[in-house]
């Protein structure tokens, strides 16, 4: 039986986000996160570190033994804090763990049911609940599936079922005239299909962006006038700021509406060789974020360099442009010269990358083309050995076919059959 | 006639031979049958991997029947009884015996009905069109007026055959022959080598002459003609078929398969026809080596009556006439494995319901067996149902080579399985799990594995010898350096665990969804389940529902066009069921 593990908690920002697991392999997940465990049914807090050790988030850890559970079986819950970075660095966590996996479409409530822990009105409850997610999966695969990018779904789907047919036909009928395998031109293809999937998978954590927000972190060395900018594109005081430098010890997050889209910006610690233990986090955690965000604002007064790498779209401003008048894009929070320009260029990047998001809108589809993309990988790898068993390449293939299966609905052998009577003259 | 092959004279093939080793498994008899009658062997898919490897023979007809005959005169407390059967013994709508032409009764505590292309058969041979089961026996009419009743939903399927040809007037000389394999593998897992002479069988192909013949008399053909409307399977076309559908092809194998070393008559396996004598006489001249033969026996197309499988539950008893089980090409599948394994079950299972015991039901995770029933109660047949080794969705773990493994055990539990096997697959299990017991039990390091030339990644990982068994560059020999307690392990059982070796981790991965399947198969859908009462299911649902009528969940879940939120409709409902009658 699989881990599975969910956002209990509304996607998006909240204070609070809930992370839940259940499963046998729930607590030993949770431990490999939190370290040492609260005893069962009492809340503990605790630092959540990634597999590389650097932390996380920290967060209320419940845990609940089996029998005694909302689904019956062995479940924790993290109550992290509610932004996006954090819940999605611990998803990737999980992801990433052995025999854990992203709960499907009401899987807790059935695993609550099969394991008889919900009470008769609930289970009564349940039917309309389970309309309401009828309806909105019939909305969301409209939408997946409608117009162009439907029918780019419908290809990928073609494409591996051509595949697919042709290695089960050189499989169940070898003894007729039939090709041995696959040729040279439709293992390409896998390939590019592979790459085109996991690119649709990167093409979608855009797609949820733009439901969810993104997320602009502004970085640069201490007392640059990180602080002040935010204050001056939201118009209030959300971080405090001061003359002394280091002022921002933690992530300020301040959420506004910036061009149309929803956008988070974050107010970082600045970023230099603290002494101070606390500022030395605080500088940690600037960098963590940063990294996570989806574009970076830098500050600079001078040449000074970051010890961060800036992607190619992130935008690099000189600070304090009151003060100090020269070339290039320049901005001063206190004066709000250059502001309109700066939020002008943030909305132009973010525009253009949403204009790009994939047709993956939820996370579920995300891990889906991830799915289907690395059983796909592992069969082009095999098909490149000499004397592959093609009936582990079909396994592969059935796997990605199988991933690929909530996004364009159901392929089951009577249609791989069917592809296969069409194609090739099947009866000696 | 018991035994008697009515179309190719071969056994197996790629699923169908996965089918017959299940048979063998459990003690039933067509794997030795066909070992005593095989003049030509030839395993299947050699060149590709363990898990889709079929065996396959050309049978001698005559040796065939005799070996089926001789098993069943072999076992005790079998009477045969020949004669048809024109109507069932009814007691308060259970049924309780058989009524014989000649107005026999014989009584019987349940009844398993086989009635192969009979119910209803009519034979076609161009625009010739008559009554009958086969060439040259009369169809089951009475018998089909009986099951009319019973309310069942009843299709027609059509399965067709070639002319079958005069041995001595084919011109072998100019043919390609094709030759058994040089080592025959062999059904039974109780047999080890032929016993019957092997000979090859020849091989030819179609031109465009025989095409132009065909094309031009396409009207005259039963099937085209107009004569035949019902399905006929898509993947044993006949030759109008062929040439209709693939119009740029030219030519079309045919394999020459002699029916027996004494008998005359040769099956030319690819040509299958309704089209009349005079046509198939002349195409067949057009073809290389048979410019002069004769025609023994005309081909013909023959219609018959199904039932919807879906009427039936997974022991293969009809849900709603107890006491009557059907097995074969009435559940509206083809092949002689098929059938056969259906019978195995459908017996199995109707000696148990007389004598008490709770019905065997296999999963689609047991075997071929399981997944061609599940298949036939949960999806129905739109055509002559056919096993391939790509209907089963565990292949990897249900081999051919491992059919006794998966279930001469379940045989000796429910007791279908004798001493003789018993005490073979007792002395083979032992030996097969002490050599895995050593092959887990020993872990070397990458440099002692090295050192024994095995090369592998130095990643610093100990390994069992199990798991450097599963490297592909890696065999059984290679481990013996590294334990020389290995050198005494018989060929089989290295070659066995090979296979599971090369498998491991595919299997191990696709445990999870075995253990999903199991759980949702143990979840028991009542009979007098009311899906019309299930708010929120679409009709079109509930109809489906309501005719395959899922024992389980697992099976519910396999019903065409399920949706994950109608599945979780049914089990709410289930857990109310229970909820109000613990409350």
């Amino acid at each position: 039986m699989d881990t599975i593990f969910a956002l209990a908690s509304a996607r998006g920002k909240a204070g609070i986000a809930v992370m839940r697991i259940s499963g046998p392999r729930a607590w030993e997940a949770a431990q490999r996160l939190a370290g040492d465990l609260p005893p069962p049914r009492r809340l503990g807090l605790r630092v959540l570190k990634d597999s590389a050790g650097d932390e996380i988030d920290q967060a209320l850890v419940a845990c609940f033994e089996e029998g005694a559970s909302f689904t019956g079986e062995p479940v924790v819950e993290l109550s992290l804090h509610g932004s996006i970075a954090s819940v999605d660095s611990v998803h990737r966590q999980l992801e990433a763990m052995e025999g854990l996996r992203l709960a499907e479409a009401g899987e807790f409530t059935r695993r609550s049911l099969m394991n008889g822990c919900l009470d008769l009105a609930q289970v009564e409850g349940l039917a309309d609940l389970i309309e309401a997610e009828t309806e909105a999966q019939r909305k969301q695969a409209y939408r997946v599936l409608s117009g162009s990018i439907g029918r780019r779904a419908e290809l990928w789907r073609e494409r591996l079922v051509r595949a697919a047919s042709l290695i089960e036909a050189s499989i169940d009928f070898s003894d007729e005239d039939v090709p041995d395998g696959l040729d040279q031109a439709t293992i390409a293809d896998l390939a590019a299909l592979a790459e085109e999937l996991a690119a649709e998978a990167e093409a979608g954590r855009c797609a949820e962006r733009v439901r969810e927000g993104f997320e602009v972190a502004i970085i640069g060395r201490p007392n640059v006038g990180k602080s002040t900018l935010l204050n001056t594109l939201a118009g209030r005081d959300a971080a405090i700021t001061s003359e002394i430098a280091g002022t921002t010890r933690d992530v300020v997050e301040v959420r506004m509406d910036l061009a149309g889209l929803p956008v988070t910006f974050l107010d970082t610690a600045g970023l230099r060789e603290a002494t101070d233990q606390v500022e030395r986090l605080g500088v940690a955690r600037a960098l963590d974020r940063a990294r996570a965000a989806d574009l970076r604002i830098a500050l600079r007064e001078g040449d000074e360099t970051l010890p961060l790498a800036l992607d190619s779209d992130d935008i690099v401003v000189r600070a304090k442009s009151d003060l100090e008048p020269g070339d290039g894009a320049g901005v001063s929070g206190l004066t709000g010269a250059g502001v309109d320009d700066l939020v002008a260029r943030i909305g132009e990047v973010l525009r253009m990358r949403a204009s790009g998001a994939g047709v993956t809108i939820r996370a579920r589809h995300r891990e889906a083309l991830r799915k289907a993309s690395v059983a796909l990988d592992r069969a082009v790898t095999r098909l490149a050995e000499e004397g592959a068993p093609v009936e582990i390449v079909a396994a592969d293939l059935r796997e990605a076919l199988r991933a690929l299966d909530s996004l364009v609905g159901r392929v089951d052998v009577e249609e791989l059959l069917g592809e296969i009577f069409a194609s090739f003259c099947i009866g000696k | 006639m018991i035994g008697t092959m009515s179309c190719n004279p071969a056994i197996g093939g790629l699923g169908k031979g996965h089918i017959v080793r299940e048979i063998d498994a459990l003690d039933g008899i067509m794997g030795r049958a066909a070992d005593a009658a095989g003049i030509q062997f030839r395993l299947l898919n050699r060149r590709k991997g363990p898990a889709v490897q079929g065996p396959r023979a050309q049978a001698d007809r005559q040796l065939y029947r005799g070996g089926i005959q001789g098993a069943i005169a072999e076992q005790p407390n079998i009477t045969v009884v020949e004669g048809e059967v024109v109507d069932l013994l009814m007691r308060q709508g259970e049924v309780r015996g058989v009524v014989l032409g000649d107005g026999t009764e014989i009584a019987a505590g349940a009844v398993v009905l086989t009635t192969g292309t009979f119910l209803r058969g009519v034979i076609h041979i161009g625009s010739e069109r008559y009554e009958g089961g086969r060439i040259g026996e009369g169809p089951s009419q009475r018998l089909a007026g009986r099951i009319e009743e019973f309310d069942l939903a009843l299709g027609r399927l059509k399965t067709g055959t070639p002319p079958r040809l005069d041995r001595t007037t084919i011109d072998w000389d100019v043919l390609d022959r094709q030759p058994g394999d040089e080592t025959p593998v062999m059904f039974s897992f109780l047999n080890t080598r032929p016993a019957a002479r092997q000979i090859a069988c020849g091989i030819t192909h179609t031109n465009p002459k025989t095409h132009d013949i065909i094309r031009n008399n396409l009207e005259r053909s039963a099937m085209y003609g107009g004569g035949i409307e019902s399905q006929g399977p898509r993947y044993c076309p006949s030759i109008e078929d062929k040439i209709v559908r693939f119009s740029d092809k030219e030519s079309h194998q045919i394999f020459l398969e002699p029916e027996g070393l004494d008998e005359s008559t040769v099956y030319p396996n690819g040509i299958s026809t309704s089209l009349p004598r005079d046509v198939q006489e002349a195409y067949v001249r057009t073809i290389s080596g048979l410019g002069s033969a004769r025609i023994v026996q005309p081909g013909y197309a023959v219609e018959y009556d199904y039932i919807d499988p879906r009427a039936l539950r997974a022991n293969l008893e009809l849900a709603n006439v107890p006491g009557l089980f059907l097995a074969g090409q009435i559940n509206g599948t083809t092949g002689y494995e098929e059938a056969a394994g259906q019978g195995l079950v459908a017996g199995l299972n109707a000696a148990r319901k007389i004598t008490g015991e709770a019905s065997v039901i296999l999963s689609r995770s047991d075997g071929y067996l399981g997944v061609m029933i599940d298949d036939l109660v949960t999806r129905g047949v739109t055509e002559p149902y056919r096993m391939f080794t790509s209907r089963a969705e565990f292949r990897l773990s249900l081999r051919a080579d491992n059919a006794d493994q998966r279930l001469t055990p379940l045989g000796i539990t429910v007791g279908c399985v004798g001493q003789a096997r018993r005490a073979a697959f007792e002395s083979k299990s032992e030996a097969l799990e002490g050599a895995r017991a050593r092959l887990n039990g020993v872990k070397v390091t990458p440099k002692e594995a090295s050192e024994s030339g095995i090369r592998i990644n130095q990643d610093g990982n100990r390994r069992t010898l199990m798991e450097l068994l599963a490297f592909p560059s890696v065999c059984f020999e290679d481990l013996e350096a590294l334990d020389r307690s290995l050198a005494d392990v018989a060929m089989p059982i290295r070659e066995q665990l090979e296979r599971e070796a090369l498998y491991a981790n595919y299997v191990a991965r696709q445990e999870a969804d075995v253990a999903a399947m199991r759980r949702d198969e143990a979840l028991a859908i009542p009979e007098d389940f009311d899906y019309r009462e299930l708010s929120g299911l679409s009709n079109e649902l509930t109809e489906k529902l309501e005719r395959a009528r899922p024992a389980t969940l697992g099976q519910a879940a396999r019903v065409e066009g399920m949706t994950p939120a109608g599945l979780t409709l049914v089990l709410v409902s289930l857990r109310q069921r229970d909820a109000r009658r613990a409350g």
